[in-house]
């Protein structure tokens, strides 16, 4: 599927079966599937659901990222056009697994409300949890996040939360029992991709629990650098939304998503300081 | 939502931070009825509790000075 029809017709039949056998999607197949406090998830990509110019484009943009976890806001309910936003009017619940945030939300008493209503909507008990500190860069309160988190794991929340990319609260928040931790590539809605490849490869490194990294990928190679430092997924929302054309954007992170998961498993070459040739230094005319 | 010649008895409350004035003996049901909103797709929170049982919305009277909190999830990140 790879190879071009001239190079096929050149070789012949015998020999395009074994590079076939190895392009299989068994061979392919990701040998440690995504889990989650026990949960298997099919994909390692996770969507949001906002900033979409239309729900058409949203659902469409969604099944094209291949995504099963799929992320929405709580919001009270705007009694004159409630049959416009609800998005549990749009997005079949049976198809995806419906991740409630807690964005917007700037202290851990917020959060908690908001986790509970959310909850209370009957479809589970988990909740990507943010509890923002700093308006203009959306950054994690480490503090709040941290006592939120306890509170709503000891009341039987799975917590998957947002933080910063600090190691050290990456491993409170573990040890309060969140069932990931969600460190950020860049500010929430930025497109900087990822900023500290180094601290997010020893959160990776460190933690037990699954890391997702959220926010900040802008473009497919920022996903596939993000995932070529080994963590087991990417959560990301303006990165498909904001893209001219949200949909093959969707795609796109689809493909980058699994190359640089691929990339990671496959372990890349060595770097060098200098050229080392493809190509026999022997057998050169004139030798 | 209330016309003005209204000759049925009247209480005010608070939904989603708005005052708002419904016929007495109302239940939640017929609130969000009113609003045509579907009680599948909504949680409500009164007075600051989580209202779980959505069977219970029929039977649950309004009283005056209440709080609503009617909330859905939308599209977000």
């Amino acid at each position: 599927m790879i190879r071009s029809r001239s190079f096929i017709s050149w070789v012949g039949a015998e020999m395009t079966s074994a590079p076939a056998d190895l392009l299989s999607t068994t061979a392919l197949t990701d040998p440690q599937p995504l889990v989650i406090a026990g949960r298997e998830f099919r994909s390692r990509l996770m969507v949001g659901t906002g900033k979409y110019a239309s729900n058409a484009q949203m659902i469409e943009a969604i099944e094209a990222s291949g995504a099963e976890v799929v992320t929405v806001a709580v919001r009270r309910v705007d009694l004159d056009r409630s049959k416009d936003e609800a998005i549990l009017h749009h997005l079949d619940p049976d198809n995806f697994f419906l991740l409630a945030n807690t964005a917007g939300c700037y202290s851990a008493s917020e959060a908690i409300r908001y986790a509970r209503l959310a909850r209370a909507a009957g479809f589970n008990e988990w909740v990507k949890l943010e509890v923002i500190g700093d308006q203009q860069t959306l950054l994690p309160d480490s503090e709040g996040l941290l006592q939120a988190t306890l509170t709503l794991v000891d009341e039987g929340f799975k917590v998957m939360a947002y933080t910063n990319d600090d190691l050290v609260t990456a491993l409170k928040l573990e040890d309060a029992g969140a069932v990931a931790v969600m460190p950020l590539a860049s500010p929430i809605g930025s497109g900087l991709g990822m900023l500290n490849p180094y601290a997010i490869r020893t959160i990776k490194q460190r933690l037990s629990v699954p890391v997702i990294v959220d926010a900040g990928v802008g473009t497919a190679s920022d996903a596939c650098i993000v995932m070529e430092q080994g963590v087991d997924g990417i959560l990301m929302n303006t990165g498909i939304a904001g893209a001219q054309d949200p949909v093959r954007m969707a795609a796109a992170m689809r493909s980058a998503v699994e190359a640089g998961r691929h990339a990671y498993l496959a372990g890349r070459m060595p770097r060098r300081e200098i050229a080392v040739p493809s190509s026999p230094t022997t057998g050169m005319l004139g030798s | 939502m209330m016309g003005t010649e209204v000759f049925e008895a009247e209480i005010a409350l608070t939904v989603n931070g708005a005052d708002r004035r419904i016929p007495s003996g109302w239940t939640l049901a017929d609130l969000l009825s009113s609003v045509e909103l579907d009680p599948r797709v909504v949680v409500v929170e009164r007075n600051g509790q989580i209202l779980r049982d959505r069977s219970s919305f029929a039977s649950l009277a309004l009283a005056a000075d209440d709080s609503l909190e009617i909330v859905h999830f939308v599209g977000g990140g």
